[in-house]
This record gives structure tokens, sequence and C-alpha cells, in this order.
């Protein structure tokens, strides 16, 4: 087999060489965005120059990251039969229904963590979506590709400009207006509601406490409560204090969020990356359960698919795991329940010969 | 209990599955149990053996893990799968040498024994090790289980090619170095014996 020569899941060449470039690569890509989509800086905003700034290094790092976590073997080979799997012509359109079906279920509605408790569910889903709701305004903000401007005609009417390109005017005193120019404040709610929810459960789960790590679990929560709390007291400011300290506040959030930006390619952040490239997964899943079914070689049940088996070979190689037996058999092959049957005979014969000896 | 080692004797196990049950109360595991009791051949004998989490030095299951989902902590706990990063692919389910991690369905994670982290990591007795009544499944200390018991702790395996070190130990004859394990035993496996419609013994084990 072809594959056999060149291993899939065995990646060549430096790991921090690939790694940089492609760090680079994404940080070059979103400056060319910037200056793309904010016409030539026309429309970019320079009071947000260190927004812009701080995520120019998140790009590289998500970049360096993603890249370092694509060459780990199992990671590379998943990412290559996913896309291999869910191109293949003759599933192509049913795997594009699918794709719909999981993303709607997985990230819009997330029921697979409600499964897990209600708790958890509340809390990822107000976090989530506060945080992917504030990122789709605050993004193209900070890189010159939205901003609003009021008709040369009326100081009554806003425009809203995306790319330069003008997609949709409303009255200063309006409902889309309100929406509009609080959505901040109702990501920063819906923030604030998940890390409560967040804080009580992992107060009060003994198993979760046990577990849990400062740097890992904690510190995303305590980052995110800085940045909503913040931004919040920026409107206090402007709606309810006649911009009272505002400067500072504005200084603080600035803070908050360039901190939270540093952190995203390297902390708990890094999984809302990592999550949507593995939907891969599930097409492997499920063409394993069409495709040929692996045997154990001890009891004769079927385990697993084959094409499971024979990557996990493939990934065991380039991790220099080597399970090959004896008798021409491997060890992949015995399935997990023959493994533990296995395991107590071997211990029991020993003690069995011993007793036999003397 | 400072110093404590886990130590388990397939050959003590009496198949009461106190452990099974105990193994449930773990509050990082809530109402799933994560211990593995075999029958091991089952037309033949009443044997039965336990399988908990082996933490290995270097997990198998944590290198052939695509999410980076299995981590160690410091004291040599290998964690169960990390709930944002699982993706419940199973290649540590397939890949473990010992058969231990368990594909949970219902989440679509894989979930597995850490050693009642909650407890062990604060001096405590895992949940399983506290009931078995025959002592298949014992934390103890090293200088307890040498005055106590007949054979020899190890901790070493050999899977084909593959050399394991494991922080939890197996009770060997004394001659014994490392436990091969270089050919599955096929003997007596219900696939190998000629089949009976009638043996009540292979109906449970299909159960
Ligand atoms: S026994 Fe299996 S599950 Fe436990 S640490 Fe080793 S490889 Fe991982
Ligand atoms: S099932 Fe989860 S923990 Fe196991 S290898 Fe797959 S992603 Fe990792």
């Amino acid at each position: 087999m072809k594959k056999d020569i060149r291993n899939i899941a065995r990646a060549s060449g430096s790991d921090t060489m690939h790694a940089t470039t492609w760090g680079l690569l994404a940080t070059a890509a979103l400056i060319g965005g910037i200056l793309v989509g904010s016409r030539g800086l026309r429309y970019f905003d320079p009071a947000l120059v260190s927004y812009a700034g701080a995520t120019l290094f998140a790009a590289f790092g998500l970049g360096y990251r993603f890249s370092m976590w694509l060459r780990r073997p199992p990671t590379r080979l998943y990412w290559f039969r996913g896309w291999e799997i869910f191109l293949q012509p003759h599933r192509f359109f049913g795997n594009l229904a699918h794709l719909f079906e999981i993303v709607w279920s997985n990230i819009v509605l997330q029921r697979f963590i409600g499964r897990r408790s209600r708790m958890r569910w509340t809390a990822h889903w107000f976090l989530a979506w506060g945080c992917l709701m504030a990122a789709a305004i605050t993004f193209p903000l900070s890189f010159g590709w939205l901003h609003f401007e009021t008709l040369r005609s009326s100081q009554q009417i806003y425009r809203a400009f995306l790319f330069g390109i003008p997609i949709v005017q409303f009255p200063v005193h309006s409902i889309v207006a309100e929406l509009m120019f609080n959505a901040l404040d109702i990501a920063a709610v819906m923030v604030l509601i998940g890390v409560f929810a967040a804080l009580w459960r992992r107060g009060r789960d003994h198993g979760a406490m046990a577990v849990q790590q400062f740097a890992d679990d904690l510190m995303p929560l305590i980052l995110l409560f800085a940045i909503s709390i913040t931004g919040l007291f920026l409107t206090a400011s402007t709606h309810l204090m006649q911009g009272l300290h505002y400067t500072f506040l504005s200084q603080l959030h600035a803070i908050t969020v360039i901190i939270t930006l540093l952190y995203l390619p390297f902390g708990k952040f890094f999984h809302i990356f990592q999550r949507p490239a593995q939907l891969g997964v599930d097409f492997y899943k499920r063409a394993g359960v069409e495709g040929e079914q692996a045997v154990c070689i001890r009891c004769g049940s079927m385990y697993g698919s084959r094409m499971h088996m024979d990557d996990l070979k493939r990934v065991q190689a380039a991790l220099n795991i080597n399970y090959q037996l004896a008798n021409d058999t491997h060890y992949q092959d015995v399935c997990p329940p023959c493994r533990r049957k296995n395991l107590a005979l071997i211990q029991d014969n020993m003690w069995k010969s011993t007793a036999s000896e003397s | 209990m400072k110093n404590a080692e886990f130590f388990i004797d397939y050959s003590r196990c009496i198949g009461c599955e106190a452990c099974v049950q105990a193994c449930g109360e773990c509050d990082t595991h809530r109402g799933v149990s994560m211990i593995h009791l075999e029958t091991i051949a089952r037309r033949e004998s009443v044997q039965t053996a336990p399988q908990i989490c082996m933490h290995c030095e270097d997990p198998i299951c944590a290198q052939v893990c695509p999410a980076d989902a299995i981590k160690k902590t410091p004291d040599g706990v290998v964690q169960s799968s990390l709930k944002p990063r699982c993706i419940g692919c199973s290649n540590c389910v397939m890949s473990c040498p010992f058969g231990v991690p368990k594909y949970q369905i219902d989440i679509d994670q894989m979930m597995k024994c850490d050693m009642c982290y909650d407890r062990s990591s604060v001096g405590k007795k895992p949940m399983c090790a506290t009931v078995c009544p025959s002592g298949a499944l014992t934390y103890t200390t090293m200088q307890d289980i040498q005055r106590t018991r007949r054979g020899i702790p190890i901790n070493e395996w050999k899977f084909g090619g593959e050399v394991v070190h494991t922080k939890v130990y197996v009770m060997v004859p004394p001659e014994v170095e490392r436990v091969d394990i270089n050919l599955v035993q096929i003997a007596n496996t219900d696939a190998a014996l000629p089949r009976d419609p009638y043996d009540v013994a292979l109906m449970l084990e299909n159960a």
C-alpha cells in the first residue's frame, strides 16, 4: 500500500521551523486582511491600534500552536483522514448535510455539554456565545472593517459600513440602534452569567475541585470577568456618571483585553480553535462504521473499524510504539477486554508455574 | 497515608464486585464505575480479575490522543480526559496496553480511572482499595506489602517490543523481573472452544 511507504501520521522537517512559518503566515494574512478590509487603513481607527497589535500577536501564536498541534502523529492522521473522508465525492453531499447537523447541535446549541450537566451547559453556553458575540463586533471594529457614520443629509440617521461598503442604515433613536450600540454590554452580561455559573459549579463540585488548576481553569474565568466588568464600567461612566474616569477605565479595559489576547493561543481558550477542527473525527467514525470491522484475534468479536486499527498502527509507528508480538501477530489486533483477560491469565500462570516448580 | 502505592494482584480477586460499586461513588466520576471486572474463562473457571488504570510513566493513551486531552499530574497520576478537549475518538481506548479507558457513548467522551484523585491527592485510599476484601486491590506502603505478601511487587511490563513502566505495581513470584506479554493466550477463549448453545456460562458472558 502506498500509504504505508509514506506514513501520513509522521511529519517531516523541523517542528519549530514549520510552526514559525505558519505563525508568520497567519500574521501576514491578518495584516493583509486589515489593509484590504480597512481600504488601505482609511477606516482604521488609530485609537484601537493596541487591540489590533495584540490580535496580530495572537494570530502568530495561534498559527504557531495550531501547526505544532497538527504535527503530533495522532492529530495529523485525523486531520488528513478527516478531510479525505469529508471530500470523498460519493459522500460529499451527505457529509455536508451532516456537517450542518453537528455544527447546529455541537456548536450552536452545545447539546453534548448539556448531557454532562445542566449547570456546565449554562456556564459554557453563556460564556461561549457572549464571547463570540463580543468578538464578532470588536475584531472588525479594531481592524477597521466595520465603522459607523451619520448621513451627511441627516444627523439622525446612522449608516454601518463593512469593508467600506454601506450595508445598513437606521435612525439614531431606534431599537436597532439601541441593540447595535449596546451589543457589547449584552455580551458582557452574558459572559458574567457564564462566569458566575462556572464559579458556582466549580465551588460546589468536589470532583471539579480536586482536578482543577488555577492557570487552566480559573485564570480564563478571571480574565473574562475583568474584561466584562471593565467594559460595563465604561458604559456606566458614559451614561450614568458624565464620563467620570473614562480615560482610566478605557485603559484598564484595554489592558484586560490585551492580556486575554496574548493568553489566547496558550491557555484554555485554544480549545475554541481546536474543537471545530476535530469535527472531522465524526466523519471518520461514520466511515468506520460503514466499512470493514476489525475482529479480535483472541475472541473473534468485532471491536472497532479496520480502518481505525490500521491507522492506529501508523500512529504507533510514528510514535515509536512497538506492539508487534512474537508469532507475527500485533497487540493492536487484540480487543481491550481480551487484553485485560490475557494480563490476568499471564500473572496467574506465573504463580502456577512457581507452585509446580516448588 | 504517606508514600502509599497501589498494588494489584489479579489472582486474589474473588469477583465480589465491591470495587465496581465503590468506584462509582468517587466524586471525580460520580455514578460511573471505571473499574473493569473480567471473567477470565467462564466455561472453565470462576476466575475474575479487576483492572484499574496502571498510571503509566509515559502513558500510551496520552501519546495517541489527537486532542492532547490526557494529562499526568506531577505526582504521576494519569487523569481522565479533559472535558473541553476530548473528542471521543477512542484512540486511547484502543491503544492502552491494559485495556483501561472507557468510551462513554452518552457524553461522547472517554473516562477512566484517576486513582480517585479527590481522595488519593489528599492522602486517602482510592475507593476500590478501601473496600476490596481479598487484597486484590491494595493501597499501602511498600514496606507493608513486602512484609505481608508472598511475592514481590514489580511495575515493568513488555507488550511485544514495547516496554512500559507503571506507577501501579503487580504482585508476582519473587524470581520475576518483568511481565512479558509476547503471546496472547488464545487456547481457552470461547472462540477457540466448540460452540455449545446450552452453555449458560457463555450466555452470561455475552449478556
Ligand atoms: S494504563 Fe492505559 S489508561 Fe492508564 S495510563 Fe497507562 S495507557 Fe493510560
Ligand atoms: S477519546 Fe478523548 S481522550 Fe481518548 S484519545 Fe480520543 S480525544 Fe483523547
